[in-house]
């Protein structure tokens, strides 16, 4: 590994550990004593809960939410409006198609190791179809000519092959994932990194890490500006429950397929 | 997040009775009150807008030496948003429905037609979102409509001082939906006194006469599932499961509107699963009031007194408390009893009372500024209710055959409704 991903590894490093100490610097001062509220959580016990997905991990979820909140408002925010203000809208809708298709690989792989045939060719004629007529993924014709884009990743692939999802577990820059989903984004991302070694597309350019390094922020960059949501954005107390919900019966739902 | 409480419902959804087309001309259509509320109105079916809007948001400490639980760590104000014209032009504040902001889909729809229609348009949470009863609220205790006016009020001069320097007005204009409709007409009352603004058109939405009334209408749809309000855990499972079912089975890739609309199609709920799917999304609503409320007074009423939340606390079985209190429960164990305690004498019928349109019904028919939009079949009002404000407002009533609660509100004819009544 080079010099200058060290370095952004460093730095995110750095990052994160301001992020936490600054959540840490409350002052606890002494409280008056507790008195026990009108109602309690006992008198509702007969009713049936709402919870799908377990949770033992709640304290460090619920800091890993606040920590993303923090990460968002001083690193992606900034960034992410500073990107959309700079490049034109045609150029961001570029930039996703190139990493849409990009992704399209594991998907590719994923659908085949669930021996999803349909899935696998709809998925492989769009890779194609936009890597050429597309120019390199940068146009999503495939769309146009009726190949919806599919997505599988190696997360599902585990659940298809009978491992169950886990603890529900928030990661930073991820968000909500289950032990499940995050050992899968784990295994794709090694994936990736080896066809990538192995192809090394930048081989003899000079300056190549400082490419990959680009190419892999403005990736994220990318994600965030696709995703709408906003932690603590609905300003409802009980926000991590519901997106906790929400999370669990949304890959429920369309993992089925 | 955006569309959360959208999300919610569309896990759950829907409904009753296909429609018929109805035998007459106005277009909307969806014909079953709940039906209607649930689904809204289909994108084909809503206005068309040309102008890109520009909302900026603007965030705003209102309340001097705030004191604020470590748990609400990430309200920093009472959140404003904004769409201002370049040019010299009206401004519309507008005020949503109970427990909403500016993340309500609905509100969003309300501020692109406004704007587009040449309108400045600012916007603030209503009184029942956590946000304003933290960051906007004097008393930290919504529901009683004049302070909450007055409130609002205090939050609408703070905006405009904060903007007045960069835009230009020409009159102001005040519109509010459902119980944000209700209160229009208290912080139009205030107006009359304070004269800020001088509003010179007030469109009240699908709005409360009582919201007493109206409260009791919506908590009385959970009485018809299957063991009562009790059971709220059980009622919620079983519809999503109906949902993930129909899902499952039918070809769908995403989770969507068009599934809503399948699924209301092919009668995946009945007329009683529909209301109370409508009495749940309340009590998700107001569950983040009476704990919002409750921690800031410290008044024990579902957190123990004098608890100190973190972030990292699970206030999970605080939810569950809240979602099954009803609104009476908050009503009798909380909400009279501060105000008995503020107004020494008070008694329950004289606080209801308060809490309506009646209460002002003088003031009310005396100008002619105010306008009323809603529907014959709006269910959270009660008999007699529809014909009072017929009687109220006369002909400044506008009365549409269907569309439930708000259900038709962002249909094309009713959207050219509100900007021809500012306009007139």
């Amino acid at each position: 590994m080079s010099i200058t991903i060290r370095r952004v590894k460093l730095l995110i490093l750095a990052l994160i550990l301001t992020l936490s100490v600054a959540g840490c610097a409350t002052i606890t001062a002494s409280h008056p004593p507790e008195v026990p509220a009108m109602h309690t959580v006992s008198e509702f016990k007969d009713d049936d809960y709402v919870v799908r997905i377990a949770d033992p991990w709640e304290g460090f979820n619920r800091r890993m939410y606040k920590f993303n909140y923090n990460l968002d408002k001083y690193f992606f925010n900034p960034v992410v409006s500073g990107y959309e203000f700079i490049t034109p809208t045609f150029v961001q809708t570029g930039v996703t198609n190139f990493y849409n298709n990009v992704g399209e690989v594991r998907t590719l792989y994923n659908s085949l190791f669930q021996a999803k045939v349909k899935k696998s060719l709809l998925t492989l004629g769009r890779f194609v179809t936009n890597s050429t007529i597309g120019i390199g993924g940068l146009f999503d014709p495939a769309t146009s000519f009726g190949l919806e884009r599919q997505k599988e990743d190696f997360g599902q692939t585990l659940r298809v092959w009978g491992v169950g999802s886990g603890p529900y577990l928030v990661l930073p820059i991820l968000g909500p994932n289950t032990v499940r989903s995050a050992s899968g984004f784990a295994v794709d991302a090694g994936i990736r990194y080896a066809i990538i070694s192995a192809i090394d597309p930048f081989e003899n350019i000079k300056g190549k890490d400082g490419i990959e390094v680009g190419i892999s922020t403005l990736e994220a960059i990318d994600m965030r500006h696709k995703e709408s949501f906003r932690y603590y954005g609905s300003g409802d107390p009980f926000e991590y429950y519901m997106v906790r919900f929400i999370y669990s019966e949304k890959s429920e739902f369309l993992n089925k397929k | 997040m955006k569309n959360m409480r959208f999300l919610i419902i569309a896990f759950l959804i829907l409904l009753p009775t296909v429609s018929r087309a109805a035998d007459d001309s106005y277009g909307y259509p969806i014909p079953d009150s709940y039906a209607a509320t649930i689904l809204g109105t289909p994108d084909q079916l809503k206005p068309e807008l040309t102008k890109e809007v520009p909302v900026k948001k603007l965030v705003l400490d209102l309340i001097p030496n705030l004191n604020k639980p470590d748990i609400f760590f990430y309200d920093d104000g009472l959140h404003f948003s904004l769409a201002l014209q370049k040019q010299k032009a009206p401004l519309v504040f507008l005020i949503p429905g109970t427990g909403s902001n500016d993340t309500t889909p609905r509100l969003l729809s309300l501020i692109k037609v406004l704007y587009n229609s040449g309108y400045h348009v600012i916007t603030l949470p209503n009184p029942t979102h956590p946000n304003f009863i933290i960051s906007g609220s004097h008393s930290h205790v919504p529901g009683d409509l004049t302070e909450d006016a007055a409130d609002i009020y205090w939050a609408m001069e703070n905006v405009w001082n904060k903007v007045k320097g960069d835009i230009e007005v020409s009159d102001f204009y005040l519109v509010g939906y459902s119980l944000g409709g209700t209160e229009a007409a208290f912080v139009a009352k205030l107006d009359e006194e304070r004269k800020t603004f001088n509003f010179h058109k007030v469109l009240m939405i699908n709005p409360a006469v009582s919201l007493f009334n109206s409260v009791s209408r919506i908590e009385g749809l959970l009485d018809k599932i299957p063991g009562g309000p009790r059971r709220i855990g059980v009622f919620f499972n079983k519809i999503v499961a109906k949902f993930a079912e129909f899902h499952r089975t039918g070809d769908f890739i995403d989770i969507n509107d068009e599934v809503l609309f399948e699924a209301y199609k092919a009668d995946l709920l009945n007329k009683d699963e529909a209301g109370g799917l409508i009495g749940l999304t309340f009590r998700i609503n107001s569950a983040g009031m009476i704990f919002a409320s409750d921690m800031m007074t410290n008044s024990g009423y579902v957190v123990p007194k004098n608890k100190a939340l973190g972030n990292s606390d699970s206030v999970h079985d605080y939810f569950w408390v809240c979602l099954h209190l009803s609104f009476l429960d908050y009503f009798n164990e909380y909400f009279f009893p501060y105000f008995q305690k503020m107004r020494p004498g008070l008694t329950k019928e004289a606080l209801i009372d308060s809490l309506s349109l009646k209460s002002i019904e003088g003031y009310l028919k005396s100008s002619s500024k105010f306008g009323v939009m809603t529907n014959e079949n709006e269910f959270i009002l009660a008999p007699g209710e529809l014909d009072y404000l017929r009687q109220l407002f006369g002909d400044r009533t506008k009365v549409y055959p269907r569309g439930g609660h708000l259900g038709n509100m962002e249909y094309r004819d009713n959207m050219a409704f509100i900007v021809g009544f500012l306009k007139k």
